[in-house]
């Protein structure tokens, strides 16, 4: 990819950034290729204060391309997967999953599809999904927006959504955030009375009908759509030093 | 002191039938495979793993040894989702006690510490409450009067656990970055057995690494064991890696019964001494 054209994917990696842009100096863990493109590009650009490992153990003082071993010099210090859990516990965290099925309240599914006690599928499991959202700040990332993705019941909750956190009273979901859910189609959010998922932003190429015709249950659309914004030339140039063999345009459908 | 050096097979000895085993590491990280095919040998039956799972569940899964898995995740790494798990799932051919990564750590916790439950928000309004009925909450005792999960204790009858080094007194170093929670496996156990890469001289065990990495204790464990390649095919860094083509190799024999049971026959059903001349040849 020499080009400095925007491509859809680097409109989705800058929709993902833009999820951490005022996280501060807390640690982001982005599970994925386009989470993990999008979280080094806050962290190379506006959120350098943003703390992340090598997916490992190390955390690093510098967004490293994709795929990049990081050097001695790289390292600012350790994260062992016992200080992981003491982290988010502390709830100075931000992680983007992805989401085999969400619903219109953000719960998540990575765990199994159909009856969890005999599974059609057996999928990842919850892994850490109820405890990071119970815990800290939660945004999604979905690379083929359809409605067996978007539906309108999850079969398992693995990652709680804003009703289930709701039930729980003021206490037990004090610390519950889902922020935001990229898509190759648009950006959502829960910014709405109910809390219920609305468009936030449509990308540029994609028609609302084609949002509405691929999401399983009911979206909050408002009065005005915005556009998703399209990097610059100069973050399209930061977009391919970081992911120099274009794993990201691979992985997001148009 | 005790010289505690064994055999993996008289380790594994002291399993018997409906057992409760723990098995350290993550994933397909520093398990204790030694052991592992030592119990597929044995043919122990009905247990019950407590594990950060990897091929340890898997392989038990598949032999038909394991009647219910006690789990964070049970993923090859590498390979996201652990083929022969999710078969058995697939199939109902096991229990499942599925819980948060967290709320697994805190019943590790709670059985180190002999506690029977330790509280956390993991859990709350997901419907691994739902999967687990005999998960129950506790109400904070102070003013904010707080719901939270009672995550209860993991006891295990027998942990096994995979050092880089160990000395023959029980005292175990994890050389590579991340010590996982081996430590708190013997303690939530009854009893505890650890095999080695190299087992060395205390001497040697301290001058080895920085005192950090000296994560196990012999008060920790029962039984010494001098393993080299112990936790192949799964990683022992800095010793070695995973070996991934023999991991894809095994995880092929989930869709297939004949190549499962080459499998068996080649690399399960021989002495640990043999499965390593089979894997380096």
């Amino acid at each position: 990819m020499s080009s400095q054209e925007a491509t859809r994917a680097d409109i989705c990696a800058l929709a993902v950034a833009e999820c951490f842009r005022n996280d501060g100096e807390i640690m982001v863990s982005a599970m994925g290729t386009t989470p993990s493109l999008g979280a080094r590009l806050a962290k190379a650009t506006f959120a350098p204060d943003l703390l992340m490992t090598d997916g490992f153990n190390l955390l690093l003082r510098r967004a490293l391309p994709l795929g990049a071993k990081p050097s001695d010099d790289d390292v600012e210090g350790w994260m062992p997967f016992g200080s992981v859990f003491d982290t988010l516990w502390w709830g100075r965290r931000h992680v983007m999953m992805g989401a085999s099925q969400i619903d219109q309240f953000g719960n998540q599914n990575i765990a199994c599809i159909g009856p969890w006690e005999t599974p059609k599928a057996q999928l990842l499991g919850v892994r850490g999904a109820p405890g990071n959202t119970i815990n800290h700040v939660t945004s999604y990332w979905v690379p083929n927006h359809n409605a067996r993705a978007l539906v309108s019941k999850v079969d398992m909750v693995s990652g709680v959504g804003y009703d289930h956190a709701a039930a729980l009273g003021a206490g037990g979901g004090r610390f519950h955030e889902i922020r935001r859910v990229i898509s190759n189609l648009g950006v959502f959010d829960f910014n709405t009375p109910d809390r219920r998922m609305r468009l936030a932003s449509l990308h540029p190429g994609v028609e609302l009908q084609q949002v509405i015709d691929n999401t399983g249950f009911e979206l909050v659309i408002p009065q005005r759509v915005d556009t998703t914004q399209v990097p610059t030339p100069d973050i399209v140039g930061v977009l391919r030093e970081l992911d120099p063999q274009g794993y990201s345009q691979k992985e997001v459908v148009v | 002191m005790t010289d505690k050096c064994m055999t993996v097979d008289q380790a594994v000895a002291e399993v018997t039938d409906g057992m409760t085993i723990g098995i350290g590491g993550w994933g397909s990280r520093r398990k204790p495979m030694a052991f592992v095919r030592a119990l597929v040998r044995k043919g122990v039956k009905d247990l019950t793993v407590v594990s950060y799972g990897g091929p340890d569940i898997g392989i038990l899964c598949a032999t038909g040894q394991l009647k219910k898995a006690v789990y964070g995740f049970v993923s090859l790494d590498s390979i996201p989702l652990e083929p022969h798990f999710r078969k058995a799932r697939q199939q109902g051919t096991i229990e499942a006690v599925e819980l948060d990564e967290g709320m697994f750590l805190l019943g590790l916790r709670a059985a180190a510490q002999r506690l029977p439950f330790l509280p956390t928000r993991a859990g709350l309004g997901s419907d691994v409450l739902k999967i687990n009925p005999h998960l129950k909450t506790v109400k904070s005792p102070y003013d904010d009067g707080e719901e939270l999960v009672a995550v209860p204790a993991l006891n295990v009858d027998v942990a096994f656990i995979h050092m880089n080094r160990a000395d023959a007194q029980g005292n175990g170093q994890a050389l590579g970055r991340d010590p996982y929670f081996d430590n708190l496996f013997c303690m939530a156990a009854n009893k505890a057995f650890m095999s080695c890469e190299k087992l060395v001289s205390t001497k040697e065990l301290v001058a080895g690494g920085p005192l950090q990495s000296l994560v196990i204790n012999r008060m920790m464990v029962s039984g010494v064991v001098e393993a080299p390649g112990g936790a192949h095919f799964t990683e022992c860094l800095p010793d070695y890696p995973r070996d991934e083509a023999f991991q894809r190799e095994y995880a092929k024999t989930a869709k297939d019964d004949d190549a499962w049971n080459a499998f068996l026959a080649k690399y399960l059903e021989v002495s640990e001494t043999d499965y390593q001349k089979a894997v380096s040849s």
